[in-house]
């Protein structure tokens, strides 16, 4: 029993990944799905050093290499989501309007099942963002589904950091008058769409006076003279990043309207919104959008939940990527993050996307929203290996997800999991049993219980 | 043996004492003598003698001469250790509730409701300074009647590092002996530390920091306004023409003055998350919780990070619907929780044991002997509560091991500490003697007398 815990206790271990070299991996006989390059009927893929080292019909094992055929199966880059909150042990700082100095980095929780199950549905790389309930909600992180690994060995590391933007309904609501009943809390401004502007434009002044006051300060120390430096404040600090560019701006929006607004107070003030988050209406203004240079992370066909949200088509995605603007479909949630191939392939029904332009949708365009495409996206030599094995084509409804690397590592396998499930069930029953003798040997006597009994 | 002494003395005196639980009145010298002494810094002295004079320890060995002014206690067959020290401890401050589990997330139930902060018209953010009292002492709110204090004696301890835990900054913590007539002199050390508790009213509706990451942000943004208060007071003292004035802040100066900083962290993820947190702080830290510390021995051990570690282990909830499942996970967190300390100890980190709302010495003992059971040493155990807490606060020159010159706080038990038939037979805080009195037969429901 000992070993076996012992066992488990890996499993979750929490030590520094070891650095070794892991003997190379060749993946032969797959239908290849590059996304970047075509697809390759019957191809390989080495893996060495947890990259990408070759890419062909026709490539050699090298001595030592591990081998995985398959034959009949199809391999293409790992999935990644441009939209989720799982991993993170708090969404929302709900409680200002502008929350630029709570990072969701600082509360990821790397034991969190949701990695191992986006895992199982072929995600390698998440974007897990803030939520929405503030206009200017709290700073993002990227990571890789590691599952197993330390919150630190989550991030993906060279990922610019970002930060979550919210128009609409769920940065106003709070501040919505009920006339007639009084509210239970006090109202948060803003209550309207065109305060949740005036509160983006407040921000980025106060930004612009901070980052001001630092230049000031070392001007006059540069000049010898006699001065305290102005205090590092951490709600200013990631909106300077912002505006000198060095942190991504994700917009989540709805409306038309307000999504032109965004980008006319961003054009004014001189940042870039990297992404639009949902951009449900984003189809009636695909051209501003691509004229400002934002990519639009969106849904393939999920609305209506709230009255901004009803305007909404399934053609969405394929229009806006027709007017040249860089889609992505996200999940927003950890269900829908455990098949987003499927998502995907509503695209080729709804707007007539290509099989690789469809899987564009969840590979290289989420990959270059997030600046990571020299590193993911794709199957392309030099990239990170971070790839999946379906068992189908992956637009295919049935197509199930049979093994998934990262960097080169097996982190997913289908067949170990099922093989496992009997061994955890016993461990399981073993505690539990472990634990009812414990209790009852320590029963409360007389006077030990502090609770109150009835 | 205490009544000759106590007789001659007026009817105030013994008020007095009834009212403080204590004797004040006693002999001043002791001597310990035949006895087996734990010294906790050295090996144990099989037949040794321990000598108290004045409050302090005036002599430890084999060889030690019984002062002639000495009141002599035959110690064949009792063991003298130091006293036991609670480290972290809500003991003296009356209606205090014990702290709330570590919890940088969850755990059980949870942490438990926050306490009200000052009410304010509108939180804007960290520089409204929210649920913070920094600047409170719990130096100050030490009641030397609080009957907890004697509770705690009764079960050998000595000393205890109380802190005021509501408000995410609680206050600084005082470590005190756990006698005396007045607050003042039981103390040891007015500052032991900034208490963080990671838990809000929280969500919509309340006020900031409403989350997790809201508190870190809040608590790191205070540690980098202390960092600047401290630097333009400085600037401003050499050039106070030419320059605006830095505002006072009772909240920095309470993180100022304070040495060092206590996180929660029960499990492996908040341990790890809260080492982060502490350089990012660059501030000295103790981390508080510890019940999945066992998974994170190396990470607290490359820091160079204590701990300090809950005797309350956990488990399933005895209201929990029975035909609830508990993930394998949580089932594992619960085994291996009592293995901690023995891990901590083997791993070379260094961690101390608070009682957690444990106050009998039936209920220590038990918990304590989980711990050993799941591969503690006895050595290590006694450590916990004694030098090693002293070590973690920075007492450790004057509280801890049975050392010349130390303060003379002590346990004398007949049998081993943490044993089920161990008797506490006397306890010396600051060199006054204590005889526990035996615990009270268990209240027993009578069920016949109602029928």
């Amino acid at each position: 029993m000992k070993e076996r815990l012992l066992l488990v206790t890996a499993a979750f271990g929490l030590l520094p990944v070891s650095i070794f070299a892991a003997a190379p991996i060749l993946i032969e006989n797959a239908t290849v799905l590059t996304i970047t390059n075509g697809t390759i009927a019957r191809g390989s893929v080495l893996v060495r050093d947890g990259k990408i080292a070759a890419v062909g019909e026709n490539i050699k094992a090298p001595a030592g290499a591990t081998v995985i055929n398959a034959d009949g199966k199809f391999l293409m880059p790992g999935i990644i989501d441009c939209h989720s909150h799982i991993i993170a042990e708090a969404i929302n700082e709900g409680t200002l309007s502008v929350s630029s100095m709570v990072d969701v980095g600082d509360v990821l929780n790397p034991e969190d099942i949701a990695i191992y199950r986006a895992l199982a549905g072929g995600v390698t790389t998440a974007n897990i963002l803030h939520g929405s309930a503030n206009s200017i909600g709290g700073k993002c992180v990227v990571v890789k589904t590691r599952w197993g690994k330390s919150a630190e060995e989550l991030k993906f590391q060279g990922a610019l950091p970002g930060i979550k933007f919210a128009l609409g309904e769920n940065p106003k609501r709070r501040g919505e008058v009920s006339f007639g009943a009084p509210s239970p809390t006090p109202p948060r401004y803003p209550g309207t769409r065109m305060g949740v502007e005036e509160v983006i434009r407040e921000a980025f002044t106060q930004a612009k006076e901070y980052q001001a006051s630092w230049k000031t300060y070392e001007a006059k120390k540069a000049k010898g003279e006699i001065a305290i430096p102005p205090a590092r404040d951490l709600k200013l600090e990631p909106l300077v990043e912002v505006l000198e560019g060095k942190r991504l701006v994700h917009a989540h929006c709805y409306r038309q309207d307000e999504i032109l607004m965004l980008l006319h107070v961003a054009d004014e003030f001189g940042f870039k919104i990297r992404t639009l988050q949902h951009v449900l209406e984003g189809y009636k203004v695909a051209d501003e959008i691509k004229a400002h240079g934002a990519g639009a992370s969106t849904f393939s066909d999920w609305w209506a939940y709230k009255v901004e949200a009803y305007d909404a088509i399934p053609y969405n995605a394929a229009i806006m990527m027709k007017r040249g603007v860089l889609v992505s479909l996200n999940s927003d949630d950890a269900e829908l993050m455990r098949h987003l191939n499927t998502e995907a392939a509503k695209t080729m029904k709804y707007g007539g996307l290509t099989e690789t332009e469809a899987l564009s949708t969840i590979t290289i365009n989420p990959a270059k929203q997030l600046m990571i495409e020299k590193r993911v996206g794709s199957i392309e030599v030099g990239k990170d290996a971070d790839m999946v094995i379906y068992d189908q084509h992956p637009l295919s409804t049935f197509a199930k997800v049979e093994k998934v690397l990262i960097d080169g590592q097996v982190y997913f396998d289908r067949n170990k999991d099922i093989e496992g499930r009997p061994e955890k069930e016993k461990e399981k029953k073993l505690l539990i049993t472990k634990a009812a003798e414990e209790q009852k040997k320590a029963a409360p006597t007389g006077g030990g219980s502090r609770r109150p009994t009835q | 043996m205490k009544t000759s002494f106590l007789l001659p003395k007026t009817l105030l005196v013994l008020l007095c004492a009834a009212l403080a639980g204590l004797s004040a009145e006693g002999p001043q010298v002791f001597a310990i003598r035949n006895t087996r002494v734990v010294r906790v810094s050295g090996p144990p002295i099989e037949d040794g003698t321990v000598v108290v004079r004045d409050g302090l320890i005036e002599a430890v060995g084999a060889n030690v001469k019984v002062p002639p002014d000495a009141w002599v206690i035959e110690g064949k067959g009792l063991t003298v250790y130091p006293g036991m020290i609670d480290a972290l401890s809500t003991w003296g401050i009356p209606g205090a509730a014990p702290p709330a589990a570590a919890g940088g997330g969850r755990r059980g139930g949870g942490g438990g409701p926050a306490a009200p902060t000052t009410p304010q018209s509108v939180i804007r953010g960290p520089e409204d300074r929210p649920s913070n009292t920094s600047y409170l002492k719990a130096a100050d709110q030490i009641v030397a009647a609080d009957p907890s204090i004697e509770t705690g004696r009764n079960a050998g301890f000595t000393t205890a590092a109380t802190f005021p835990n509501s408000n995410i900054f609680a206050g600084q913590g005082v470590i005190f002996d756990l006698a005396g007539e007045r607050s003042g002199s039981m103390i040891v050390s007015p500052s032991a530390g900034t208490y963080i508790a990671m838990r809000s009213a929280g969500g919509f509706g309340g006020s900031f920091p409403g989350s997790l990451m809201g508190i870190m942000a809040y608590v790191h943004q205070i540690y980098l306004d202390a960092d600047h208060y401290k630097l333009a007071k400085q600037i401003y003292s050499q050039h106070p023409q030419g320059l605006q004035r830095p505002a006072y802040d009772r909240t920095l100066e309470g993180v100022l003055e304070s040495p060092r900083v206590l996180l929660p962290a029960a499990r492996a993820v908040e341990v790890d998350r809260m080492i982060r947190f502490a350089r990012e702080l660059n501030r000295s830290a103790v981390l508080y919780g510890g019940d999945e510390a066992w998974r994170a021995v190396d990470l607290l051990k490359q820091s160079g990070t204590p701990i300090l570690v809950s005797l309350k282990w956990p488990e399933r909830s005895r209201d929990a619907d029975p035909a609830a499942q508990d993930s394998l996970h949580t089932l594992e967190m619960r085994d291996k929780a009592p293995g901690t300390p023995g891990a901590l100890a083997k791993g070379g980190v260094k961690f101390a044991f608070y009682t957690d709302g444990l106050a009998t010495q039936q209920d220590i003992n038990r918990s304590v002997k989980r711990a050993l059971d799941a591969g503690l040493t006895q050595a290590d155990a006694v450590r916990a509560l004694t030098l090693s807490p002293a070590e973690i606060y920075g007492v450790s020159d004057r509280l801890g091991s049975i050392d010349k010159g130390k303060i003379a706080n002590l346990v004398v038990t007949e049998g081993e500490l943490f044993q089920d038939k161990t008797k506490v037979k006397y306890v010396f805080v600051d060199g006054l003697k204590f005889e526990p009195a035996a615990p009270a037969a268990p209240a027993r429901r009578n069920t016949e007398a109602t029928q």
